[in-house]
């Protein structure tokens, strides 16, 4: 008969470090399984890593630039996810690693505008990517030069405590900086601790802003491990009273126009029609371009690329076609394709008809500042245009909401899934 | 029919290995080429009176071994090959094993109840043995049977209870069976030998006896019967009866309450003035009721509280008079019992006790204990202060921080100047209470600390750091003092800089330890590393990081010497491999140290080359095996390397492979799959030329039914780590390591849903089948993605199922719903239809948003944003 098992001598309790030491490597294994993961799933750490190798000129501040549209192909969702993964990613290089979401102008009221959008106030400052990660925060403005590195409350943006093991924690926040009262106004959350919200509509994009900046502390007043104050910008649907409330509502921040953004768009590198900026001299200081004195130019300028056959085009995919440079002036002036040209808008002005463009009077002035590399859109030289002759006034945007409200009892099908 | 075998079961035991050898081969051989036929052999050989002791007893053993195994892959073949034989085979071998039970040779009656257990417990749940009871029931009970009969049959049936549950037979059975147990035990009726195979019997039936433990009046009976034994002449018999009781205690401690009073009455006397033996498993009752207890108030829920048992409060109604008893106890320690492992006596069962006393009955326990304290701390007599010691110890588990704080503190000056008393067992016993001190009352990460200022702490330094030079018994209970001493400050921030201007002196004193040669086995040495392991961990890195860093090569040049050691014999051997052991086991903690930030990780860098080099002449001082500390710690070296690991992959992929073929020391194999994801991570896809190999490798270790089930959750996540590392590449293996998965996957469903560590294990493995399915589809996101689509539908349902499980673990829930989003990602619009048919999901997603867990809201929230995609294309 087997006698009974002797309990373990309450002395001798056996500190077996061997056993620790396969937890603590299984624990690490583990973590860095799920890091792995992770960045399969985004690309905060690509983001980092690559601007900071980008060895990218830093371009005149002022100068709009945009991303290649030809070097991201956007063939709509399928191809959108290739531009999140990181392998992809770590083969892009320098300027085309620039991720943020640019909007195109306002030249015509969207249809269910009071529907499907979102309005808000956009402070004046630098529009920048902010990353939080391994214990500290960088923010880099367009053209990936660095604005800030400084520790913040964002999650693993400051070495407050070890922060072995948490590196999954990076964060990707869009923003504005404003000087005036050094804070960074946050317009769109891209990636919060390690989860990409690329792919998430505004919608729950900005719900998730909402939620978790607070949390973090972030939008506390600056200190030790938080050197600038970060601050949600308040979002509204673009119903009547949140339109007038971001129009004409005070906020802290000097308002540079009005943001628009279709509640059911992912987050979109690049141009996109989803967004939409809109101002006037209410709303903002800047409507009618101004020369580098900040004087307003006493006619319209656009820049427009030269192709093979002479045509003068936009920036946009697909090109719009201003107008032409015949044969002789091309070779008169030595100009070859690609070169961007800078053009007066003369007395003719441009011709639209049924809202698109048939004639543009142009005037050639010269070749553009070399660290200019892409031609003005479409949108910005219509709504340039429209600002000095037809502006599309507030009351325009007031009155298209009033009007989809009458219609609001119409039954609508939404493919959409909420 | 039966073949002639006596002389090979005795050569089989010879001296001579040759003869040994040439018998073992023949027996095999026999065993081959006619199975039934030699296990008929093997029963007349034990039924056979005129044979000698020794073949019948090997004969006795060779036929259960033909029946059961401790692996249950192995006792299963065992099983069928049993059932398979013809029937006519098996009737004589049981006719023959069951009239042995009647033979005069003690050992094979003994060795022929164990044989008959075993074919019971394969054929009583079959009912194909439907006479074996009523044959022993009538064994017992004829009076006209010999008593030698009576013993070894009532020994067959406890064996045969132990075996089998008591659903395999009717109640009237069971019943009879305990009855004829029960009655053995009769003082009147029966011989010591009876009685004492009886109350042995009823040991290994007590779990049998569930339903009549339910009848009261049945109960009753079985108790007095039980308790009038433990009242004996015969101290065996007492001894049998008491195990007895620590058994009920455990199992019916439900049913109790009306016997508890006898039952201290009885245990109290025995403590007092009985023979040791007995005394041991007295105490161990007590000690038994407070385990259950512990987990009682451990598991204990108010709120669910309808099918928890009962707690009884035996523990606190007792401990007035339980706790001076034990008291008592401490004082009759022995001379040497801290030089030797082995010894076991009333002085450190009755300690044992008193601490699971303390832990169970809180705060009450001080004012039963403290005044023994207070009169014996002082005493001239040795005993009396080591008691004493001991007994403030034994309550420093169990009583709230508020009431031991203030105690502690008044008494630490008191400890320290203990550690140089005259008495070494004084000196032993200062020193664990002092680390039990800082185990449970040190704790700076979360405020709270008994060392009040950097002063104390230098005081407790200074004494460590003197006794830690004392006799190896005690300097190795003054290392578990600083290992928790140390480990208190891990994670506590600003307050480890507090150990900062001692970590030079604790590394050389702890060093200087481990070269002591005084020690009479390796204990004190591995102690002192493991406690150097811990002052690493816990230490500020950014403060000591130079420090340690001047410790790699102290650990290396040690390391580099086991490989000059003579080696002569196995014992030399296995001394090397424990150094090795505990050296490599040095260089991981640093090197993970190191890891975790990049200034220190440059340190490691730099010194890669060399460290691998060393741990590459580890390897190859073993011929077959490779070292799981050095494995370790190459796992932790590849992090830190990152790409530049590729360099040492020619020269490390034959042990890596070594390591994998491990099934034996699974261990070994579980650490070298962890590490494979290590160099996966760090190597990404430089390490395809090596995926043939270790895929290989792997999917054979998945097939091996040799293998430890615990290894191969690790291999899935292991095929996750490779597919993210290689990704497209991962394509050739897709069909074989899905298959696997697949199979895995089905067969998380038939896992028994009662058995706790099973379902453990399942948890695991449905963890690890979805980070391979998460590391697959990510892995194959950028370019041929469509080779998953066939087996998403496959994915869902799976995830459906786990979804339905009331049980899951939350780690699983996790990867469950990561691997959703995955799915989504990586395939895109094609899987809208599969989501769109998926009801489950917005239900699975719901319950993940609605969670507390922050990452978990996280990963829902992220999936939902996939599949919200996938469903707008």
């Amino acid at each position: 008969m087997a006698p009974h098992d002797l309990r373990r001598p309450f002395k001798r309790p056996a500190i077996s470090d061997q056993q620790r030491r396969r937890e603590l490597s299984l624990l690490r294994q583990t973590h860095h399984r799920r890091d792995a993961q992770l960045q399969a799933r985004c690309l905060a750490s690509s983001v980092l890593s690559l601007q900071s190798r980008s060895s990218e000129p830093v371009s005149d501040v002022g100068v709009e630039l945009v991303p290649k549209s030809e070097s991201l192909p956007e063939q709509e969702s399928g191809a959108l996810t290739k531009d999140l993964d990181v392998r992809q990613a770590s083969r892009l290089k320098g300027a085309e690693a620039r991720k943020l979401m640019l909007p195109e102008w306002m030249i015509d009221v969207p249809d269910r505008l009071s529907h499907d959008w979102y309005v808000f106030a956009r402070p004046a400052g630098k529009r920048c990517i902010v990353v939080s990660s391994n214990g500290t925060t960088v923010s880099r403005l367009r053209n990936g030069s660095i604005l800030h590195h400084f520790p913040s409350a964002l999650p693993c943006g400051a070495r407050t405590r070890d922060v072995s093991g948490s590196a999954q924690s990076y964060c990707i926040l869009d923003c504005i900086f404003h000087e005036s009262d050094q804070t960074y106004y946050v317009i769109d959350m891209v990636c919060w601790r390690g989860y990409s919200l690329y792919d998430c509509t505004a919608e729950f994009r900005f719900f998730w802003l909402n939620s978790k900046l607070e949390e973090t502390g972030a939008c506390g007043p600056p200190s030790h491990y938080h050197k600038f104050r970060f601050s949600p910008v308040s979002i509204y649907s673009c119903d009547q009273s949140g339109l007038l409330a971001s129009y004409t509502g005070a906020v802290p921040y000097v308002k540079d126009g009005l943001l628009f953004y279709n509640k059911h768009a992912h987050y979109q590198t690049g141009n996109t029609p989803l967004a939409l900026v809109w101002k006037d001299e209410n709303c903002s200081q800047y409507v009618i371009d101004t020369d580098s004195k900040g004087q307003v130019l006493s006619q319209q300028q656009v820049v427009l690329e030269l192709r093979d056959d002479g045509k003068l085009s936009t920036s946009d995919d697909p090109v719009v076609i201003f107008g032409c440079l015949d044969g002789e002036v091309i070779q008169m002036s030595g100009l070859r394709s690609g070169d961007l040209l800078k053009f007066d808008i003369s007395v003719g002005g441009l011709t639209l008809v049924d809202g698109k463009l048939e004639k543009a009077d142009l005037h050639y002035l010269g070749k553009v500042n070399r660290a200019r590399i892409f031609a003005d859109s479409y949108s910005k030289v219509m709504f340039q245009h429209m600002v000095r002759h037809t502006p599309l006034k507030f009351e325009d945007l007031l009155a298209s909401i009033s009007l989809s409200d009458d219609q609001e009892n119409k039954p609508c099908d939404s493919e959409m899934v909420g | 029919m039966a073949m002639e075998i006596t002389q090979f079961l005795l050569a089989a035991q010879s001296a001579d290995a040759n003869v040994r050898n040439e018998a073992e081969a023949n027996l095999r051989q026999l065993q081959q080429q006619n199975l039934p036929v030699f296990l008929l052999s093997l029963s007349v050989e034990l039924a056979n009176n005129d044979k000698p002791a020794e073949s019948r007893r090997l004969a006795g053993i060779v036929l259960k071994n033909s029946l059961d195994a401790k692996d249950a892959i192995t006792k299963e073949a065992l099983v069928q090959q049993w059932m398979s034989v013809d029937i006519s085979f098996k009737s004589q071998i049981k006719d023959l094993v069951l009239r042995t039970l009647g033979s005069p040779v003690p050992e094979a009656r003994h060795t022929s109840a164990q044989v008959i257990a075993k074919i019971a417990s394969i054929e009583i749940p079959q009912k194909q043995w439907p006479e074996l009871i009523q044959s022993l029931l009538n064994n017992v009970t004829q009076s006209e049977s010999h008593f030698v009969v009576k013993q070894a049959t009532l020994e067959t049936l406890g064996y045969v209870c132990e075996e089998i549950s008591h659903e395999d037979l009717v109640q009237d059975e069971v019943n009879a069976v305990l009855t004829a147990v029960v009655q053995g035990m009769n003082l009147a009726e029966h011989s010591v030998d009876v009685r004492l195979a009886a109350t042995r019997a009823l040991y290994n039936a007590l779990d049998f006896a569930q339903t009549n433990f339910q009848n009261e009046m049945e109960r009753n009976y079985i108790m007095k019967m039980v308790c009038e034994t433990a009242k004996a002449k015969e101290v065996e018999i007492r001894q049998a009866s008491f195990e007895c009781l620590v058994s009920i205690a455990s199992t019916y401690y439900e049913v109790l309450e009306p016997y508890m009073q006898t039952l201290f009455e009885l245990t109290s006397n025995a403590v007092k003035g009985d023979e040791e033996a007995v005394a041991l498993q007295a105490i161990e009752f007590w000690s038994s009721i407070c385990d259950e207890e512990i987990e009682l108030q451990e598991f204990d829920t108010p709120e669910t509280g309808d099918s928890c048992p009962p707690h009884s409060h035996f523990i606190e109604k007792a401990q007035s008079s339980l706790v001076p008893m034990l008291l008592e106890t401490l004082l009759k320690q022995e001379e040497d019992q801290d030089q030797d492992d082995s010894i076991w006596n009333i002085s450190m069962a009755g300690g044992t006790c008193l601490c699971l006393v303390a832990r169970t009955v809180g705060n009450e326990i001080i004012p039963l204990v403290m005044p023994f304290v207070e009169a014996n701390i002082v005493m001239p007599e040795w005993r009396r202060r080591e008691a004493a010691t001991y007994a403030f110890c034994s309550i420093l588990e169990g009583p709230t921080v508020e009431k031991l704080a203030p105690l502690v503190q008044a008494g630490l000056e008191f400890l320290l100047n203990a550690m140089k008393d005259e008495n070494n067992h004084v000196k032993d016993t200062t020193a664990w209470t002092l680390s039990r001190i800082f185990e449970l009352l040190h704790c700076p990460s979360s405020g709270f600390s008994v060392i009040a200022s950097p002063e104390n702490l230098q005081r407790i330094l200074a004494v460590l750091l003197e006794s830690i030079k004392d006799a190896p018994n005690v300097a190795e209970k003054v290392c578990g003092a600083i290992y928790y001493l140390a480990q208190g400050y891990e994670d506590a921030g600003s307050s480890s800089s507090l150990l900062t201007p001692y970590l030079t002196s604790i590394i050389t004193e702890l060093l200087r330890t481990a070269d002591r040669t005084d020690g009479a086995d390796s204990k004190l040495r591995s102690s002192a590393y493991e406690t150097l392991n811990e002052v690493v961990r816990c230490s500020n890195i950014a403060e000591t990081s130079k420090i340690i860093a001047e410790l790699i090569p102290a650990i290396m040049s040690r390391l580099s010497q086991t490989l000059e050691l003579q080696i002569v014999s196995t014992e030399d051997r296995e001394k090397q491999g424990d150094l090795q052991a505990a050296l490599c086991g040095v260089l991981q903690v640093i090197i993970q140290k190191f890891s975790s930030s990049d200034d220190t990780k440059s340190i490691i860098r730099q010194a890669a080359d060399q460290i691998m080099l060393l741990f590459l002449r580890v390897f190859a001082c073993r011929s077959s095996t490779v070292h799981e500390e050095a494995m370790l710690a190459i796992g932790a070296l590849a992090y830190a390397t990152g790409p530049e690991f590729a360099k040492y992959m020619p020269e490390f992929f034959q042990y890596l492979q070594m390591g994998l073929q491990n099934s034996e020391e699974y261990q070994v194999c579980s650490i070298t799959v962890g590490v494979v994801g290590d160099i996966c991570r760090a190597l990404d896809d430089k390490i395809l030329p090596f995926c043939d190999g270790i895929m290989t490798l792997l999917l054979t270790d998945l097939s091996s039914s040799q293998l430890h089930r615990s290894v191969k959750p690790p291999i899935f996540s292991c095929f996750g780590d490779i597919a993210l590392a290689i990704g497209e590449h991962f394509e050739k293996y897709v069909p074989h390591a899905l298959q696997m998965m697949q199979d895995a996957a089905k067969a998380c469903a038939h896992l028994d849903v009662d058995d706790e560590e099973l379902m453990d294990y399942g948890n695991q493995l449905r963890r690890s089948i979805f980070e391979a399915y998460s590391g697959i589809l990510q892995g194959f996101k950028n370019a041929k993605a469509e080779v998953m689509m066939p087996y998403a539908q496959h994915l869902l349902q799976f995830i459906e199922l786990v979804f339905r499980d009331r049980q899951r673990d939350e780690s699983v829930t996790k990867a469950a719903v990561a691997v959703m989003g995955d799915l989504a990602d990586a395939l895109g619009p094609n899987t809208k239809i599969l989501f769109n048919d998926c009801s489950f999901c917005a239900e699975f997603l719901g319950e993940c948003l609605q969670s507390d867990d922050e990452q978990l809201k996280e990963t829902a929230g992220w999936t939902q944003g996939m599949i919200g995609r996938v469903m707008v294309s």
